[in-house]
Parts: structure tokens; C-alpha cells; sequence
């Protein structure tokens, strides 16, 4: 089970990322926890300026626009 | 990242094919411009309007801008999406941090022209610059900058208006940003943040590494262009219509008697009615072009067009989320009275 953490609030990209963790993760079939974090002082709290991040068991993977597919599946199944 | 992509075996990632066809796509671009002229008086030809009309003169302005600043934003949009895919945000502040002021201004400023920006993102930039120990007003002076000197506007103002009035603008834009941001940093208004941003710790700062290869900085650049030209092509139609009427329609006398150089208040007066409007910088732009066809002080177009551009009541609204109506006072007082030495400064420049 690999907790994911999206950061960001609720903005359009966001939401599009979650959506890309959920697919790729179920296309992979790894168990996911996804956990979408919309306070502004807690993303601050993960050393990031721009949203949507990702945050993959605790590491901070991604930040700032849509990520691609292919780095999800990897991030996912490191 | 030290996880490689995996190599692809398949030569539709060869770096050699995507810059050769991104090449191409430059070299075909400047083709079609270089004809569109053409092409437009062939449309406006077809049009069968009276000669001289205030009809023509508004339709001719339309049909020969639109094209035209479409194709110039496609360009300027892929290019800027290329060079932004080497800075990020992250990155931008590892640079600020611990910065003097001062100095960080000046780079804040600087970086500001750069760094992908978009008012959804200005909360949680502000907040992660804020967190990390970037000064205030070095922040403040990188959130002035951000919006103000757009690259849209600046490559847009370069092929329509020319590049003295395009350089004008980058240099007052950035200077407004480097004085502005000196001065909100002078003034210590720390305690006039929000609590909760005061008391925000960032994390050891992350600097995503990145790995990107030729072909992704391609891609970035295609990509920006299909969010930026697909988000914004409404405002430039818009943008165009109003200066078609301006241009067909508006006296020339009326126009340069309130905003020709002799009329002192018509600075301040632009200045107030472009801060709460908010428009995409590059739908204000062809209103500048007619405005200043029409014997409109440059001063006071490009006062204008700041307030227009780097002051908008959403931004004000969204802000308000990290910092106090006190704060958000002095940012709008502070820019606002930097736009104005400008227009000022220009209209006695120009004269």
C-alpha cells in the first residue's frame, strides 16, 4: 500500500492529477491511499512553490503543472 | 530523479526528428506571416464595404489584427513554454533565499519575467516564498514583476506597436517591480501577513530535479501553447473588437483631447479605471494599438495598460486569503503610484 499524497486546492490541475494517480495506479495494480492536501500552510510545510505537487510514501516527487503519465507509473512502482 | 525514463526504442523520440520538425514548424510559421498581409487585404477585398467608412476602417483593423495576433501569441507562447521549462518555482526561490534586499529585488524582478506564473498559483508561491525566508519585499517585488512584464504582451507590443514602445515597457515594468518591492520591504510590514503565513514553516525546501530531455522541452513549449492559446484566444477576439471600434469609430480629436499629452488628469484617471478591470495582457494589447493610432499619449496608454495587466479585484480577492486589506492597500498604493511616474515620465519624455 504506497500512501499518495496530492498537494494543492482544488484547482483544475489538481484534480487532473489525482485522477492520473488513480489510473495509472489501478492500471499498475498497486494499492494506492491518495490523500489530497488543501491546506495552503501544509503544502508550504512540504518545501514546495507550486501546485499541484505529488508526494509518493513521504518524498516529494513532482511540483508544479500536470505530470506525465509515464513518470507517475514510475514513481508508483519505485 | 535518478529513475531514467526508460529509453525508448522507437524513433519517434529521437531528439535529432523533434528539433528538425520543430525547426520546420518556425521556418512554415514565418512563411505564412510573411504572406499574411496579403491575405488579409484579399479578405477585407471580399468584403465590399465603402471605401473610407467608419465600417472599413473597423473591419480592416479587425481582419488584418486577428490573424495576426494570433499567429504572433502561437509563437511567442511556444517559445516562452520552452524557455520556462528552465525555471520553476522551486528553483526561482532557492536562488531568492536569504537574499538581500536590494539586490534580491533586482533578481526577484528579473526572475519574475521567467518563472510560469498564473494568478490561480500566486497563494501558494507567495506562501511557499514567504515560508522559506525570501524577504517580503523581495517576494513582493517577484508578485509585481510575475504578472506585470508578461512575455505575451512583450512579444505581442514588439510586432504590433515596435520595440522602442515594447522596451519602454520592460524596463518601467521591471523597474516598478524592483522599487515597489524596495519599498514594501522598507516599511517592515511583516506583522501585516495573515497569521497563519507569519507562522508557516516551509519544509527543507524541495528542489525537484528534473531530467529533462530536449524532446520534453518541446513538448513544454507545445503544451503551454495549447493551455495559453486555448485559454486566452476569447479575450484576444474581444480585445481586437474593442480596438476595431476604437480605431473605425472613435473621433481622433475626442480621443487625443482626454488622453493626449495636454490633458494632465488623464493619467491618473486611466490608472483608476484599468486597476479593478482585468483583462489577459495579451486582449489589452491590439487596444493599444488603436489607442495610440488614434493620437493617445504613450504615457497614458502604457499607464494604462499596467494597471490594466499587473491589478486586477480577483487578484485583490485571492490575495486576501494571505495578507491583511491593510497589506493589499499598500501593494495596490505602491504599484499604482509607480504606474503613474510612468505615465507621467512619458508623456514629458515624448513630447
Amino acid at each position: 500500500m504506497k500512501n499518495v499524497k496530492v498537494l494543492g486546492s482544488g484547482c483544475k490541475r489538481c484534480e487532473a492529477t489525482a485522477d492520473l494517480v488513480r489510473a495509472e495506479a489501478k492500471r499498475l495494480g498497486i494499492e494506492i491511499d491518495l490523500e489530497k492536501v488543501t491546506d495552503y500552510a501544509a503544502i508550504a510545510g512540504y518545501g514546495i512553490a507550486s501546485t499541484p505537487g505529488l508526494v509518493i510514501d513521504g518524498k516529494v516527487v513532482h511540483a508544479g503543472g500536470l505530470p506525465r503519465a509515464e513518470d507517475v507509473a514510475t514513481w508508483l512502482a519505485a | 530523479m535518478s529513475v531514467e525514463a526508460s529509453p525508448s526504442p522507437n524513433a519517434a523520440r529521437s531528439p535529432v526528428l523533434w528539433v528538425g520538425a520543430a525547426l520546420a514548424a518556425v521556418v512554415l510559421w514565418f512563411a505564412l506571416y510573411w504572406r499574411l498581409e496579403d491575405f488579409s487585404a484579399w479578405v477585407a477585398g471580399k468584403l465590399h464595404l465603402p471605401a473610407g467608412s467608419h465600417v472599413e476602417e473597423a473591419a480592416r483593423f479587425f481582419v488584418f489584427d486577428t490573424p495576426k495576433v494570433l499567429m504572433l501569441l502561437t509563437l511567442v507562447v511556444f517559445a516562452m513554454g520552452v524557455v520556462r521549462s528552465f525555471f520553476s518555482p522551486e528553483r526561482t526561490r532557492a536562488l531568492l533565499a536569504g537574499r538581500r534586499e536590494g539586490f534580491g529585488n533586482v533578481a526577484a524582478a528579473t526572475l519574475g519575467v521567467f518563472t510560469p506564473f498564473c494568478s490561480c498559483s500566486a497563494v501558494p508561491l507567495f506562501v511557499g516564498f514567504v515560508s522559506a525566508g525570501v524577504p517580503l519585499g523581495v517576494t513582493f517585488s517577484f508578485l509585481i514583476s510575475a504578472p506585470m512584464v508578461n512575455e505575451v504582451a512583450l512579444g505581442l507590443l514588439l510586432a504590433l506597436v515596435g520595440w522602442k514602445v515594447a522596451l519602454v515597457y520592460l524596463v518601467f515594468g521591471m523597474t516598478i517591480a524592483i522599487v515597489s518591492g524596495w519599498i514594501i520591504g522598507r516599511l517592515h510590514l511583516e506583522g501585516w501577513l495573515e497569521e497563519w503565513v507569519r507562522n508557516a514553516r516551509a519544509g527543507e525546501a524541495v528542489v525537484v530535479p528534473d531530467h529533462l530531455t530536449v524532446i520534453d522541452r518541446i513538448e513544454a513549449g507545445l503544451e503551454a501553447m495549447r493551455d495559453i492559446v486555448g485559454r486566452v484566444w476569447l479575450w484576444i477576439i474581444v480585445g481586437i473588437g474593442v480596438g476595431a471600434f476604437i480605431h473605425g469609430y472613435a473621433p481622433t480629436e475626442l480621443l487625443a483631447s482626454i488622453m493626449g499629452k495636454g490633458a494632465w488628469w488623464s493619467v491618473p484617471a486611466v490608472v483608476a479605471i484599468g486597476i479593478p478591470i482585468y483583462s489577459n495582457a495579451a486582449g489589452i494589447i491590439p487596444v493599444v494599438e488603436a489607442l495610440l493610432s488614434k493620437g493617445a499619449a504613450l504615457g497614458t496608454t502604457l499607464a494604462f495598460m499596467m494597471s490594466v495587466i499587473a491589478l486586477s479585484f480577483p487578484e485583490m480577492v485571492i490575495l486576501r486569503k494571505v495578507m491583511t486589506t491593510r497589506l493589499i492597500a499598500v501593494f495596490v498604493g505602491v504599484v499604482a503610484a509607480g504606474i503613474l511616474a510612468v505615465g507621467y515620465l512619458f508623456n514629458f519624455l515624448f513630447s
